[in-house]
């Protein structure tokens, strides 16, 4: 009987979980390519904010201001629906995979843009003068000085936007974008239980565990100098 | 021959004038020192004749090229290849080192050479290490800067202005952030430098230094150069009654 039992509850938890490998391959896609477009869009959107050119520091001001001020959720239903409502282009099967990253992209960037003013202000005026004596031009003075100090500076603040990435890529359900925890809900409704949501539970709590190792390895990477 | 010939010069950050009428030389081979109260304006001048600020007025010539001078009460810059190559003779030595942190200190006195003079990168890095050699530093190549003493970031920070090949040095006070023991190490280094015919203008607080090692001493106050000339007459026997208060208020 209990042998049984535990058979049926294996069985059970294998079947769950290979339902919901197919959705593992769709939440991992819109994790990394986020990152892929945001990180460096970040780094062009905290440029523009910075910028002494007041009309596009304004303007980026106001993205970011947006973009942080509404719900992702929002942002998502806007991205998709958007293109239909003003300009009445049927959206084609393939535009909610790229509203997803769309939406996630220019979400993440408004994000990593301050995340990315705030490392570039800390470094110090004094580096900024050594590299003006030293006759570095502006690009070079970026790149060599500016940018591996603001790296350092950003990590444990990059890192909680990363794990927070890792839980919103489940928002994608909002336009019907089928990821794992919309497969995982589907199937607890199918089959009348919680477990599904349990197994998504512990998937998102793996995958955040490996982004803070891996996190955290890059920050040990990045104390060889202070 | 004249290196450095400052004349008129004036800056004020808005409401505050910070230099008023500022007028100077420096010969090939002299070593200046400035002196004068805090506040007075002795960083604003090193960081106008070294174009970190820019000046309000009056005009600015090194090594017979001008790079600022004064046009219908306003400030005119050469243009940016003469400035380029104006900016090439001289460095500044900064009070609090700003070395590069994620750099090493071969990295840290290699780097512009290299990449911004366009030399011969074999060649730099020879020259780099000889120059740690003589600060007493070759063991410390390949350490980072917070690895190292307060008067040892500042010999490389001395190192990597001097790989620069400059033709005159500017100080900020190179030991204000420095104990008493590391001073020492330090100043010792500027009187090698000076015993080179280095030309140096050297910021600082240490009058015993300054009146042992100086050619023309420089006493600031409230913006303006209050007294000049040998380090008998100024340090010695000063005749400004400014002068001679703030000397009397350093002994104490
Ligand atoms: N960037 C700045 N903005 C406004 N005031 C400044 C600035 N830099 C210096 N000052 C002022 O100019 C005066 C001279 O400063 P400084 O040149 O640093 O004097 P010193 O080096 O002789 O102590 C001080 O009153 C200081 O507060
Ligand atoms: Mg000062």
């Amino acid at each position: 009987m209990m042998l049984a039992d535990n058979i049926g509850f294996a069985q059970r938890l294998g079947s769950i979980c290979s339902q919901l490998m197919s959705g593992v391959g769709a939440s991992l896609l819109i994790f990394f390519l986020t990152l892929l477009f945001s990180l460096p869009l970040g780094l062009l959107v905290a440029f523009g904010r910075m910028s002494k050119f007041k009309p596009l520091s304004l303007l980026v001001k106001l993205y970011i201001s947006v973009v942080r001020g509404t719900p992702l959720m929002l942002q998502l239903l806007v991205v998709f629906f958007g293109p239909f409502f003003l300009f009445g282009i049927r959206s084609t099967p393939e535009y909610r995979f790229y509203a997803v990253i769309i939406g996630f992209s220019l979400n993440y960037a408004a994000y990593f843009a301050e995340i990315y003013r705030s490392g570039i202000q800390a470094v110090p005026v004094g580096q900024h003068e050594a590299c003006e004596i030293l006759g570095y031009t502006p690009a070079q003075k970026f790149f060599k000085v500016v940018f591996p100090q603001m790296v350092k500076n950003i990590l444990p603040s990059v890192t909680n936007e990363v794990i927070t990435l890792v839980k919103d890529t489940s928002l994608a359900f909002a336009i019907a974008y089928t990821e794992m925890f919309t497969v995982a809900k589907q199937v607890a409704a199918k089959e009348s239980t919680i477990m599904p949501l349990f197994v998504a539970g512990v998937f998102y709590y793996v995958f955040n565990f490996v982004v803070a190792f891996a996190m955290e390895r890059l920050e040990k990477k990045m104390n060889f100098f202070r | 021959m004249k290196l450095l010939e400052i004349k008129n010069l004036r800056k004020r950050f808005d409401e505050l004038e910070v230099l008023k009428d500022i007028s100077l030389d420096v010969e090939e081979g002299q070593v200046v020192s400035v002196l004068g109260p805090s506040g007075s304006g002795k960083s604003t001048l090193l960081r106008c004749m070294s174009m970190l600020e820019k000046a309000d007025g009056g005009t600015m010539t090194y090594c017979g090229k001008t790079a600022m001078s004064e046009k219908d009460g306003k400030s005119v810059f050469a243009d940016k290849k003469t400035l380029k190559e104006i900016k090439s003779y001289y460095s500044l030595v900064f009070q609090n080192f700003n070395l590069f942190p994620h750099y090493t200190v071969l990295k840290n006195i290699c780097d512009a050479p290299i990449h911004v003079m366009k030399r011969d990168k074999d060649e730099v890095i020879k020259e780099g290490r000889a120059l740690l050699e003589k600060m007493g530093l070759s063991d410390k190549a390949d350490y980072y800067p917070y690895q190292l003493s307060g008067g040892q970031q500042q010999r490389v920070a001395i190192a990597r202005a001097l790989n620069m090949k400059p033709r005159m040095l500017f100080f900020d006070e190179p030991t204000s952030a420095l104990d008493p023991e590391l001073t020492a190490e330090i100043l010792k280094v500027l009187k090698e430098l000076a015993a080179e015919k280095m030309t140096m203008m050297i910021v600082t607080h240490e009058i015993a230094f300054a009146r042992s090692i100086s050619d023309h001493v420089i006493f600031m106050d409230g913006g303006v150069i209050v007294e000049q000339g040998s380090p008998a007459d100024v340090i010695d026997s000063p005749s400004n009654e400014r002068t001679k208060a703030f000397l009397k208020k350093l002994e104490q």
